[in-house]
């Protein structure tokens, strides 16, 4: 029974992690983007979740938790945590408009099944057949860090890129070491907090959190 | 033996629990140093172990310190020492919340750069490589400036995105594993099964592995955080940074070229880091010629050292033992270069170069060390990166990279004539005619921790017991024979 949906759940999750991503890439307003995260990580955990049952491995449902809580939880509700009132005001003014970004999005995600396939000569299983999809998230994350000019939405962008290297560690190769998951996690998790501060140390110092005023230091 | 392995992480983290705890004490002041301190002696503890021929291990295998990760963790206890010494706040200024924190923080650096050495997984390094990240962004923003500010982000966004994506490189390289009986992470075992890996997987993960920890380690092209960061930051995190936390990364590399190597041969990371060693020396001398802030010199020299070594270990075996004794000389010069800058900008409150003039007649106590340092840095003998650059050219030159040490050693000589330049420009000279001034001899801090790494840099390259047994058992552990 489980074997005839599994393909199925499998294409179902990282549908929906494609999907996220390049609806965070289109859409521009920062609250839209948060809830975009929080989806994501409820899929990246599901995602987790099918390939833990399908194996037979109750260490990857516990780690399924733990990227709910914390990716689908934890990340969103930190980067929200300002009154709603003025983040459903934040509107990203981006150096691509949505056309151009959308078809970047396209090409990207072409892109990585061409290397994927050519190159890892991955494919030959449900999961491998799934892995693109992984490398696509890493790409279109970096395109986010690029074409974004407020801190917070190069946050997102991190977060995106991150999101995309734990897929393609779960589809490759069932996920990594329970120990190293939590590191990760750990270290996510610090890493979005310590940028959330000075996000909003640049807010009281530079009047705004556009990173274009970055300017100061240079040779 | 094996507790030893756990007093550099678990001791600087009850420190910075200490540093945390003592509220207006003066004895905060020397977390640091107490820090560095525990990893300089578990370091030097290791050291003995592995020359006695023991390969200490602890946690079910997690940690090992083999000859280069003793040496490693010495080498980050040594540099610890002399940035955090040199680097000694004033008592009164101990006593503030900023001061609690700072400490804490330094504390907690060395701890990660320590369990990023002695991580038998390639994953828990990272993790740790990552942990460097997270303890020093707010170290480099310390000042509170809008300049800090921008540094600190530069950096923890590049930074970041850097490792996430050596991150990528080892996932890759786990999922190699996966086609083996035994998948795993530990650098170790992967270098045994190397056999039964998948080339294509771990091309691609060395290569972005590589990529990431390069980041980290400030090789061109992505080197753009450094100077800012380096610049930005209190004068002994930027001793620590340059100093020890990019040849962390450089250690990281050289655990996975050792990998690499084994699966798809030298070739395809020689070019690689051949290419961004002098991608790194070509960016330091263009910026080097019109530099004008001497913290920003110091932070370019550190891409300049890191490109050469990079060449280093794209020679291989032949270049090992010298990039490893050059990461010991860099750490320890580059640490005393920081702090004396640190003086110098305290007294002279610009970061100027032409505007701190004829140093060596108004403040002797100062330069006469930063001119010795300037000296050890740009490559005289008999201080020790003389001979490893000698070293690198030369085995360079045996296994056929004429071309690039070639390349290597003209943009060299350019970097020496703009060093010169500048610091002749810093130091000598006559004062403004007709202000009256007194010769001011004092060292405006600790003394010691700079003559101390002179003198080791000075002699260190002569010691052939246990120094350089010490080096060729590290090169023997990345594969190389010699």
């Amino acid at each position: 029974m489980f074997e005839t949906f599994y393909p199925q759940l499998i294409g179902l999750c990282t549908g929906a992690l494609l999907l996220t991503s390049a609806l965070m890439v289109w859409r521009h307003s920062l609250l839209a983007s948060i809830r975009l995260l929080a989806l994501q990580g409820i899929a990246l955990a599901a995602l987790v979740a099918v390939i833990g049952i399908a194996e037979g491995e109750p260490e990857l449902v516990l780690v399924s938790l733990l990227i709910l809580s914390v990716k689908g939880v934890g990340l969103p509700w930190v980067l929200a945590h300002q009154s709603k009132a003025s983040i459903k005001q934040i509107q990203e003014s981006p150096r691509l408009n949505p056309t151009a970004a959308l078809l970047a999005v396209t090409l990207l995600t072409i892109l990585s099944y061409v290397v994927v396939s050519r190159v890892f000569g991955l494919g030959d299983t449900t999961t491998g057949h799934a892995a693109p999809i992984g490398l696509a998230m890493v790409l279109i994350g970096f395109l986010l860090l690029i074409s974004r000019r407020r801190a917070r939405s190069q946050l997102i962008g991190f977060l995106l890129l991150d999101n995309g290297i734990a897929t393609i560690a779960f589809l490759t190769s069932g996920g990594v070491p329970i120990l190293l998951e939590f590191a990760v996690s750990l270290d996510v998790l610090l890493v979005v907090l310590i940028l959330h501060v000075f996000a909003g140390r640049m807010r009281t110092k530079f009047g705004g959190t556009a990173v274009d005023q970055l300017r100061e230091l240079h040779d | 033996m094996s507790f030893v392995l756990w007093i550099p992480l678990v001791g600087p983290l009850v420190l910075a629990g200490l540093s945390l705890l003592l509220r207006g004490s003066a004895l905060r002041r020397f977390v640091g140093v107490a820090a560095s301190t525990a990893v300089l002696g578990s370091g030097l503890v290791l050291v003995g172990a592995v020359l006695s021929g023991s390969v200490p291990d602890s946690g079910g295998g997690m940690l090992r310190a083999d000859a280069l990760s003793a040496y490693m963790l010495s080498v980050v206890g040594a540099v610890g020492l002399i940035s955090t010494w040199g680097g000694l706040s004033s008592a009164a200024s101990s006593r503030t919340r900023d001061a609690a924190g700072y400490e804490a923080l330094i504390a907690l650096f060395l701890a990660a750069m320590s369990l990023a050495v002695l991580a038998d997984s390639i994953g828990l390094m990272w993790a740790a490589v990552e942990a460097t990240t997270i303890a020093t962004a707010f170290l480099v923003g310390h000042h509170r400036t809008r300049r800090s500010l921008e540094a600190a982000w530069k950096y923890v966004i590049l930074g970041s995105v850097g490792v996430a994506i050596a991150l990528l490189g080892i996932v890759l390289i786990y999922a190699a594993s996966v086609g083996t009986d035994t998948p795993t992470l530990s650098w170790m075992m992967l270098s045994q099964s190397a056999r039964g890996l998948d080339p294509a997987l771990i091309t691609a993960g060395g290569a972005l592995a590589v990529l990431g920890f390069a980041t980290k380690s400030g090789l061109a092209p992505m080197h753009s955080w450094l100077p800012d960061a380096h610049s930005q930051a209190p004068a002994p995190v930027s001793g620590l940074m340059s100093g020890v936390l990019l040849s962390v990364a450089l250690y990281a590399i050289l655990r996975i070229q050792s990998i690499t190597n084994l699966v798809i041969g030298p070739e395809f990371l020689r070019t690689m880091l051949s290419i961004g060693g002098l991608l790194s020396l070509l960016v330091a001398a263009s910026l080097l010629i019109r530099q004008r802030d001497y913290k920003r010199m110091l932070a370019y020299s550190s891409i300049e050292h890191m490109g050469l070594m990079a060449i280093g270990v794209a020679i291989g075996p032949a270049a090992l033992p010298s990039v490893l004794l050059y990461i010991l000389g860099h750490g320890l010069i580059k640490a005393t270069l920081f702090v004396i800058s640190g003086r110098i900008l305290k007294v002279e409150g610009t970061p100027v170069i032409t505007d701190v003039r004829a140093l060596l007649v108004r403040r002797p106590g100062l330069a006469v060390p930063w001119l010795i340092a300037m000296a050890a840095i740009v490559g005289f003998p008999p201080f020790s990166i003389f001979f490893s650059e000698v070293g690198i050219i030369m085995a360079g030159w045996s296994v056929g990279l004429g071309g690039v040490v070639g390349a290597a050693l003209v943009l060299l000589l350019v970097i020496f004539a703009a060093f010169t330049r500048l610091t002749v420009q810093m130091t000598i000279g006559a004062p403004p005619a007709g202000t009256a001034f007194t010769p001011d001899y004092s060292s405006h801090g600790p003394r010691l921790p700079i003559i101390l790494a002179l003198a080791t840099t000075a002699t260190v390259a002569f010691v052939a017991e246990p120094i350089g047994t010490l080096l060729l058992q590290a090169t023997a552990v990345l594969g190389g024979t010699n």
